[in-house]
């Protein structure tokens, strides 16, 4: 009997790769088109500007070559028992492994920044795109000459209900500025950070080579505002806290690193029995150690950032865990 | 005329619009191991000259990042380059060095 897989992103297609390596028969329900998830949207990857193509396309390749079942275009809309309920009926299994991800924060929810009124404030995942179609422009057209980042947009911030720290914005940020000097190498550059953290491999390298050799300014203080001035230019107010005065600057671009939420399929997932959610609406692993991609239901299990943020690495590794997990309790049935 | 005890008050706010980065800019490139700095304090921590003074070398740095050299200056005469900065510096960076370039860039300020 099958395996169930909810989402199709970079955890559940690794999922269902490594399901089908242990013998079993893995079905991936995605409610999109395509599959890929968010990363369909990335450029280049931290920590060594991989191309995101150069990921996600031998992953879907594998998938074709091993026949793996995807249902694509198929919300799901309830976990049972013994299967899932889909927006095309149900589709019965002996396990379900969620992997349903995260949503991007809706920056609009920060009105002190202005983005989607003013002109040249974008989020992260804006510039992803951009990058992806060849051109970084004002929205005049022209080149951006002074451009700041800005961290922890809808992380660690109570006004917004996120308390979390998101966790690859920073690294995001840091890789971005380094995309954004290549680009533009005369501009002047400005990350305005709380807390710089740089947890994995190389990243702590990435940040000391975008200060050294990149050039790039990191002011520690949040902005508090940004306002429209003529031209279509953004003029912020920050605090230099390293220096204990207030700072403003008029910037031609503010670049918002968005965190990552809970994904908005959680509360479906907790509408079924004995599912739970932790801080900021992720889902409740069973445990944060041996349980990590297991769920409160023996034959519901996770893989991703669907229990909290984490990077593409992190997913795959989760996905594998996860396909382990659920080859062990087919065994015990 | 009456002193009615108003002042007109400087603003207080960095302001990154007005402020000469041209000179900052120049010291980077003569020391660029200077834009390193994670403000860990280390420095400040261990100057000689920090332990008896307000004189916080870590600061004094982060202004004249942000182009206000005329207080970076003033502070930076109270270093009397001994050196004991660089050796604690987690960065490696030629705090010394940085010292002088300073004194030298920004004498006219
Ligand atoms: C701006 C930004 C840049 C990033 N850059 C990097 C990077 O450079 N390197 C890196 O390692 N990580 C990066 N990340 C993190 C990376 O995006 C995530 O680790 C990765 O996308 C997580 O994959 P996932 O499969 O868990 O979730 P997702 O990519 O969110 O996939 C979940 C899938 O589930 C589907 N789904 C959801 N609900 C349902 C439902 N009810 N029914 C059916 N399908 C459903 C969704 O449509 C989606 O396709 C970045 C994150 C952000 C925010
Ligand atoms: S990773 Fe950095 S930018 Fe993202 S929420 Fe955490 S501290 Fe803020
Ligand atoms: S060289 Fe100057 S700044 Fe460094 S420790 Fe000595 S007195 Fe302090
Ligand atoms: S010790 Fe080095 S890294 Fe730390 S604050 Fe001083 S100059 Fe910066």
């Amino acid at each position: 009997m099958k395996v169930t897989i909810i989402g199709g992103g970079v955890a559940g297609i690794q999922t269902a790769l490594a399901l089908k390596g242990l013998g079993h028969d893995p079905v991936i329900i995605e409610k999109e088109d395509t599959l890929g998830g968010k990363l369909r949207g990335w450029h280049r990857l931290f920590p060594v500007m991989t191309p995101a193509r150069d990921v996600l396309e031998p992953m879907l390749k594998q998938l074709r070559d091993q026949q793996i079942e995807v249902m694509a275009s198929t919300e799901v809309q309830a976990i049972e028992s013994d299967g899932v309920v889909t927006s095309r009926g149900k589709v019965e299994s002996r396990a379900t492994v969620v992997c349903s991800g995260f949503d991007l924060f809706d920056a609009t929810l920060k009105e002190e920044y202005g983005y989607g009124i003013y002109d040249n404030v974008i989020t992260s995942a804006d510039l992803e795109q951009m990058m992806n179609n060849g051109k970084i422009a004002l929205a005049d057209g022209t080149q951006p000459h002074r451009i700041a980042f800005l961290h922890c947009v809808g992380s660690r911030d109570e006004k917004v209900q996120q308390r979390h720290c998101s966790k690859v914005c920073c690294v995001t940020g840091v890789k971005q500025a380094i995309e954004m000097r290549r680009w533009f190498p005369h501009s002047e550059i400005y990350n305005f950070y709380m807390d710089i953290r740089m947890f994995g491999p190389g990243y702590e390298e990435m940040y000391r080579s975008a200060q050294q050799e990149h050039g790039i300014q990191f002011i520690r203080g949040r902005i508090s505002e940004a306002a429209p001035v003529k031209g279509g230019k953004v003029q912020i107010k920050a605090e230099d806290t390293l220096v204990g005065r207030p700072l403003k600057m008029t910037v031609d671009m503010l670049v918002l690193l968005i965190g990552m939420t809970a994904g908005c399929s959680n509360s479906r997932w907790t509408e079924c029995t004995g599912l739970s959610q932790s801080d900021s609406h992720f889902m409740r692993p069973l445990d944060m150690f041996e349980g990590n991609v297991r769920s409160e239901l023996p034959n519901v299990f996770y893989a991703g950032t669907v229990t909290s943020p984490k990077t593409i690495g992190e997913s795959l590794n989760e996905a594998n865990a996860a396909a382990m997990r659920v080859a062990a309790y087919l065994e015990t049935l | 005329m009456i002193d009615f005890g108003f002042g007109v008050n400087t603003a207080r706010a960095i302001n990154m619009d007005t402020n000469d980065l041209d000179t900052a800019r120049e010291i980077f490139d003569r020391l660029p191991d200077l834009q390193a700095c994670m403000a860990c304090g280390s420095c400040t921590a261990t100057c000689t000259a920090g332990a008896i003074t307000s004189f916080n070398f870590r600061k004094v740095h982060t202004l004249v990042r942000r182009g206000e050299y005329g207080e970076a200056y003033a502070e930076m005469s109270k270093c009397m380059l001994c050196g004991k900065c660089r050796l604690v510096c987690p960065r490696g960076i030629n705090t010394r060095g940085v010292v002088l370039l300073i004194k030298k860039k920004l004498g006219d300020y």
